[in-house]
């Protein structure tokens, strides 16, 4: 099945999208990685607060490259996942509800998911310079000091993902 | 005897770094255009239809085609009858990955201390650079820049001088089954045999460096692989690898070091000869 989404996606929207499923999602996202989430995550624990609303949210692992002069965005994909794991339960507790990735998750990744009805999209690798396209806009949003790893917001207009895992757990 | 002033080496650097980031070498994209073919799954044949398209934007548009514009590594073939002057050699190199990355709006990836700070040097130097010595007095520059969702999925392993092919061919798939999902398939396969253990490593890169036809084990290799069925970036299908070649040096009586490089379907490299 073929779905064109906004986010956030209501709990509802969320049930029906089906492990294969094609998702073309709009709205906006945070754009972050390794040291991002371990700042995150070790603020949540110090009982600190934290620069971004994580409820019903969407995270997009990410780290693009510069726009040119003139030009709004650089080339945009996803990084691999697989690395955010140990911090990707508790996120997902704290009300990440979307993440969008490249490659496997972790058991407890999968067990968070399907027990928040949480989703997990994929877009493939390297292909960034089709994927800059369903990018409007990015701009940089706390953690500066962390340069391509620093936390962005980026408006995405009918981006192209598969469902990898799916509310129920199930996975590719 | 010849002599050069290492800045031409800096700027051929920086034209390779820059044409590589933006256009697939002929060879690559051929390869992977004969392997589309053989597609069969639906959302196999749908991730090559959007590969496809990102090579032509990013030729186009000259923009990159992966936001990870990677780590270079750069291979120095120096004929030793040429006489170099000028700047030291690695200098040079850097400065031409420096003026490639910060002019090319090319992501810095590179970080100073990798257990400490992880300061980001911002403008993706120190570049890696292996250098060899050959007869003649001509200079061969090979590039190769790689992103780190595949080169985290490199592997090594120390086996017995009493190990056969078939547990190359084992290992092989329990490495692309547990990694391979996470490396951006279509896969490249770079697999160095023999030498030491560090050897092993370098080998299994430069196996990807030319790439000359498979020969009938490599053949094997790549279908046993594709029978994974882990497919274009992972979603399931046919093409799970796109090609696979093994480079070997002599070894030790008491080992077998073998080195699986994989790398993602836009394998970057470029070569000059100068």
């Amino acid at each position: 099945m073929e779905y064109h989404l906004s986010l956030p996606l209501k709990e509802e929207e969320r049930l029906k999208l089906k492990v294969g499923d094609k998702v073309f999602l709009t709205g906006e996202v945070y754009g972050m990685r390794d040291q991002a989430h371990k700042r995150i995550v070790e603020l949540i624990k110090k009982r600190e607060s934290i620069p971004i609303e994580l409820s019903n949210s969407c995270i997009f692992y990410v780290g693009p490259t510069e726009p040119k002069p003139g030009e709004k965005v650089g080339s945009i994909g996803p990084t691999t996942s697989g690395r955010m794991d140990p911090f990707t339960p508790m996120l997902i507790s704290y009300g990440v509800r979307v993440i969008i990735g490249k490659g496997r998750r972790s058991k407890d990744v999968i067990e968070a998911i399907r027990k928040h009805k949480a989703l997990y999209l994929v877009a493939p690798g390297g292909i960034s310079a089709y994927l800059r396209r369903f990018v409007s806009e990015i701009k940089m949003i706390a953690f500066e000091d962390l340069g391509p790893e620093a936390i962005y917001s980026l408006k995405l207009k009918d981006f192209p993902t598969f469902v990898s895992i799916d509310t129920g757990g199930n996975s590719l | 005897m010849r002599t050069l002033d290492t800045i031409t080496i800096t700027d051929h650097i920086e034209k390779l770094c820059k044409e590589i980031n933006y256009k697939l070498d002929e060879k690559v994209l051929s390869l992977i255009e004969e392997s589309a073919r053989r597609e069969s799954s639906i959302i196999g044949r749908e991730v090559f239809s959007q590969m496809f398209t990102s090579y032509k934007i990013a030729k186009e548009d000259k923009t990159p085609l992966c936001q990870d514009t990677g780590i270079v590594s750069v291979f120095l073939d120096i004929g030793q009858e040429i006489l170099l002057k000028g700047i030291p050699i690695e200098e040079a190199v850097n400065i031409g990955v420096r003026r490639a990355y910060t002019s090319s709006f090319f992501r810095s990836s590179i970080v100073k201390d990798p257990i400490g700070k992880r300061e980001n040097t911002m403008d993706n130097t120190p570049c890696v650079i292996h250098t060899k010595f050959t007869t003649g007095e001509k200079i061969k520059i090979s590039i190769l820049v790689k992103g780190f969702g595949s080169e985290n999925a490199t592997t090594l392993k120390m086996f017995p001088p009493t190990a056969t092919k078939s547990d190359i061919e084992e290992f092989l798939l329990e490495v692309i089954k547990e990694k391979g999902p996470n490396a951006c398939p279509p896969l490249f396969i770079g697999i160095g045999i023999g030498g030491t253990a560090d050897y092993a490593l370098k080998l299994s890169k430069e196996a990807l460096l030319e790439l000359q036809p498979m020969d009938e084990w490599e053949s094997y290799l790549l279908n046993r692989v594709n029978n994974l069925c882990i497919g274009p970036a992972g979603l399931g299908g046919d093409i799970t690898a796109i090609y696979v070649k093994t480079k070997t040096f002599p070894t030790h009586i008491a080992g077998l070091p073998v080195a699986i490089n994989i790398n993602c379907h836009i394998l970057r490299i470029g070569s000059v000869i100068i």
